[in-house]
């Protein structure tokens, strides 16, 4: 079995600051991290190799040093990595970002499953995995809390959503994108460390995945951020208090006073 | 200070840190408060390759040393000494059988303390025998392919909790010193037990219990080195161990100085952060030479100790005494600085400071200690043809 897990360089959530003028985030100076949700993508990866042998490879798109955290993932004890990075795929949104991923899972070949962190702490979007799904047209699950083998084809999946728990079957080949009840990410073992050292990690460009430059990148995307802005403080608040029929009062009065129509 | 480690030796300490802060520090108080082993704990330093450090690689183990070893522990030990006293013991009950053991029981027993699948003990203190060594009970007495065993351990730690035990039992009481041997003793073994856990003033998450034989027949194949030689086992395990015991030490002060100087910084008396005081920063400062200062002696005596020199007893008996009074300092000096916060369990200084009372006494109390050294500068004296008048 043969397991690829995607992840992503972010900038550590810890000291996130916001430029108050370009409104985009100051990546100056800061630490980068593997997305957090990405490390239980990682983590989901391991247990399948510690359970059924799976091999695990890692594969991030990003400038060279995204290496650092491809080598992170080794550490950790994933078995191969790949660098996607090329100047073609600056400026990627999330469906040229799937394009360039589900390339180079295509490349690597034999995949039964691909796992993905729900979403990137840093974009928030939550596309890059589905998309994938579409354009792999593998099945898929997103929001994945935990997983089980039922026969050589198919795992059951268990998807935590706000209105509940859902119980799927899929077959493999197969996409998922999970959450932190995966299970807290390991520490790494020093002999993964120290293979990671030393490992050489090879890196695909846009000619090495058979992509057409203008597919991929800034060209490749069908969305393009016009404006970045922080959202206005929401200043005008009231909470209400007391009984609830004293709360019905003063939220009647309240509509009333602001003309809301119809009250 | 750079002690110019290796690229590998500074992947340990990594490693060990980043257990340490990120597994160890949330849980210490509890596991502290509810006297609880770190199974949890064990689990991640197993999978982490720690165990196997100073293990050669045949048996599993990454090949390196004491000072690979004291690394390791030095971390853990800043976060947490009850803890780091449960991972340093299974290696003290590994070097019997890797100094001294045939091969059959270096294949069967250190491949698993190595990768942490099993935890190893060293039983040798009993009620009436501890600074005495003499005063041992426990015998073993062969009866064809077996020994039998009869008597009780006293105080071991991880006791109930490891499965592999390196026991010192006497074989032959008229023989004196050479009437004692070491034996590997598997939980489950017939006739072994153990007696109640231990409640303890400080490494409260290390289990401490009696290990109570009673005919407890074992093969033969279990004595470790020969038949007589149980002494010497003893001893030349202390050599590599006690540096570790230093290293505990080390991890504690440092542990302790980071929290002093850090609330130190922040809070205010008199208008002003108390380490702006020369009396907070006299103490700091001492604080920070005891711990630099047994940090350097346990990596150069552990280094040195790695080439096998012969006057190991005197330089790890000056490893365990230096940094087991630092860190005793150090802990009693950071609950000072931090005054009532301090003493209050809401704070981890009290703890350290119940803790580190146990380094001047367990594997051999500092007084011991002196002892050796002191007895050791007479032999080396005595040697002497020159006068330094």
């Amino acid at each position: 079995m043969h397991i690829v897990v995607c992840i992503k360089q972010v900038p550590d959530t810890k000291n996130v600051r916001i430029d108050p003028d370009t409104h985009t985030l100051v990546r100056q100076g800061v630490e980068s991290i593997i997305n957090p949700f990405d490390l239980f993508a990682v983590e989901a990866g391991l247990q399948l190799k510690d359970k059924l042998g799976a091999a695990v490879t890692a594969v991030t798109m990003g400038p060279p040093q995204a290496g650092d955290a491809l080598r992170d993932t080794l550490s950790l004890g994933v078995d191969d990595a790949v660098l996607l990075s090329d100047r073609a795929f600056a400026g990627s949104d999330t469906w040229a970002t799937a394009t360039t991923l589900s390339a180079a899972i295509r490349k690597i070949g034999d995949v039964d499953m691909v796992i993905c962190g729900k979403q990137a702490v840093d974009g928030d979007t939550a596309q890059v995995g589905p998309e994938m799904a579409a354009l792999l047209d593998f099945p898929y699950a997103t929001f994945v809390k935990s997983m089980e083998k039922l026969d050589e084809r198919h795992f059951k999946v268990t998807r935590q959503t706000d209105e509940g728990v859902e119980v799927w079957k899929l077959p493999l080949p197969m996409l998922i994108t999970v959450i932190k009840e995966m299970g807290e990410p390991r520490v790494p073992s020093l002999r993964h460390k120290m293979r990671a050292k030393k490992a050489e990690i090879p890196v695909w460009g846009a000619a090495d995945l058979g992509l057409d430059p203008n597919s991929v990148g800034l060209c490749g995307s069908f969305t393009q951020v016009v404006r970045v802005f922080s959202p206005p403080r929401r200043t005008n608040r009231i909470q209400l208090s007391g009984t609830v029929q004293e709360q019905a009062e003063q939220l009647y009065r309240h509509l009333k006073q602001v003309k809301v129509p119809g009250i | 200070m750079d002690y110019f480690l290796t690229e590998e030796q500074v992947m340990i300490q990594e490693l060990a840190g980043q257990i340490a802060r990120e597994k160890i520090r949330p849980v210490r108080a509890q596991l502290d408060e509810q006297e609880e082993f770190p199974w949890e704990i064990m689990k991640i330093c197993a999978q982490a390759d720690l165990f196997g450090l100073y293990i050669p690689e045949e048996y599993g183990g990454l090949g390196g040393g004491i000072l690979e070893n004291c690394l390791a522990i030095e971390k853990i030990a800043e976060a947490c000494i009850g803890i780091a006293t449960s991972f340093a013991a299974s290696g003290l009950g590994a070097y019997p059988i890797l100094l001294f053991g045939s091969e059959a029981l270096k294949r069967a027993y250190l491949p698993d303390i190595a990768s942490g699948k099993r935890l190893a003990a060293f039983g040798l203190t009993e009620s009436g025998a501890g600074s005495d060594v003499s005063g041992i009970q426990t015998t073993a007495v062969r009866d064809g392919d077996h020994f039998i065993l009869n008597g009780a351990k006293q105080w071991i730690t991880n006791g109930g909790e490891a499965e592999i035990y390196s026991v010192l039992a006497i074989t032959d009481r008229s023989k004196g010193p050479r009437g004692a041997s070491f034996f590997v003793v598997e939980k489950g073994d017939p006739g072994f037990s153990f007696g109640k856990k231990e409640k303890k003033l400080g490494i409260r998450a290390s289990a401490t219990r009696e290990l109570v034989f009673q005919d407890c027949r074992i093969p033969k194949e279990r004595l470790i080195g020969r038949e007589g030689t149980g002494f010497i086992v003893a001893m030349k395990t202390f050599d590599k161990s006690r540096p570790g015991i230093g290293a505990l030490g080390v991890g504690l002060s440092q542990g302790a100085l980071d929290i002093s100087v850090e609330y130190a910084r922040k809070r205010m008396q008199f208008g002003k952060p108390i380490i702006s005081f020369q009396a907070i920063q006299h103490k700091l400062a001492d604080m920070a030479i005891k711990t630099e200062a047994a940090r350097a002696l346990i990596y150069a005596a552990a280094r040195y100790m790695d080439t096998d020199p012969p006057d190991s007893s005197k330089v790890a008996a000056m490893c365990k005494v230096f940094a087991g009074d630092a860190a005793l300092f150090a802990a009693t000096e950071a609950v000072q600085i931090l005054g009532g916060y301090g003493y209050m369990q809401d704070y981890p200084v009290e703890k350290m400071m119940r803790d580190a009372k146990i380094l001047q006494i367990y594997e051999g109390t500092n007084e011991i200690q002196r002892n050796i050294i002191g007895q050791e500068l007479n032999k080396e004296y005595s040697r002497q043809k020159e006068s330094f008048f």
